[in-house]
């Protein structure tokens, strides 16, 4: 192998791209904060219809899909391919499932006639409006990344199984496994400001 | 498939974490959960706010630590990750001094 390979090059430039992913959902983390701060009341109230169940469900399927992620490195690591691509598989199922789940969520809302632009939500308090507007933004952004995540996870796993990414060389897994950390994590704080605190 | 001896194991993390560990994990990840949904259920006022965020941010702490292997990082990715939530920190924070003594 001729091919230069620069492994703590390779994660430090992860690592930066993933503070440019925190700095875009950094701004509206900051958003939602001071909205939260100027409209309490209506936060409260919008934060009422939200279905608690299906939320506290993504949490841990998104949770536990960190865990397949990090358990496929270690099985790679150890030399475990077909432990790897198990794990692989089972996150991006996980993933899948996250999707189905917002899914229903997004139509419960529509069905009520909440979504960007309808009549009825211009018809709400400024707040609760504010509230949603920013409920579709953050978790259709976040879940767009579910979706980036679940594919990039896949091409790794292809790479896995054709020996391209293999216990010697597997930052590229590590990588997309950090990737998909980060998805995590952002849903872990997701989580409470539109679930919980509300 | 490639049999090339690798030259750079030195630059590589050797730390490898077990399926028990990374388990152990996700278990307190999830006795976290528990905790920060069934407190939510508590009429707290304020103290709702920061119950729900003080968790979060542990939780988060173990997905960066433990699962994204910050732990076992060399010095110059652990003081750039923690550089880069200082300055979110002060990016949230500061607003609020203008926010904040408003309405």
């Amino acid at each position: 192998m001729t091919e230069h390979k620069d492994y703590a090059g390779s994660k430090m430039g992860m690592w930066l791209f993933l503070f440019t992913e925190i700095l875009l959902f950094g701004g509206l983390f900051l958003l939602y904060s001071a909205y939260l701060h100027r409209y309490p009341q209506e936060f409260h109230e919008a934060g009422k219809t939200e279905n608690l169940l299906l939320g506290s469900a993504n949490t841990v399927i998104l949770i536990g899909s960190s865990l397949t992620v990090a358990l496929s490195i270690t099985a790679l690591r150890l030399g475990r391919i077909r432990h790897c691509l198990v794990f692989l598989g089972l996150t991006v199922a996980l993933a899948l499932c996250f999707l189905v789940n917002k899914f229903f969520e997004w139509s419960a809302k529509f069905d009520r006639g909440i979504y960007p632009g309808s009549e009825h939500m211009k018809s709400l308090p400024v707040g609760e409006n504010v509230f949603n507007a920013l409920y579709f933004a953050m978790t259709g952004l976040h879940g767009l990344h579910v979706l980036v995540g679940s594919v990039l996870l896949s091409v790794v796993a292809t790479l896995v199984a054709r020996g391209r990414v293999n216990r010697e060389d597997f930052v590229i897994l590590e990588n997309a496994g950090l990737y998909w950390h980060l998805v995590d994590l952002i849903w872990i704080f997701l989580f409470p400001l539109f679930y919980l605190i509300a | 498939m490639d049999d090339a001896p690798d030259m750079e194991h030195e630059s590589k993390s050797t730390h490898i974490l077990s399926y028990g560990f990374l388990t152990g994990v996700f278990a307190v990840l999830m006795v976290l959960t528990a905790t920060t949904i069934i407190v939510s259920r508590i009429e707290l006022g304020f103290w709702n706010v920061v119950v729900a965020l003080s968790v979060a941010s542990a939780k988060a702490a173990l997905v960066i630590f433990f699962f994204m292997h910050l732990k076992y990082e060399n010095r110059t990715i652990k003081t750039m990750v923690l550089l880069a939530f200082v300055l979110l920190a002060i990016c949230i924070g500061f607003t609020f001094f203008d926010v904040g003594p408003r309405t």
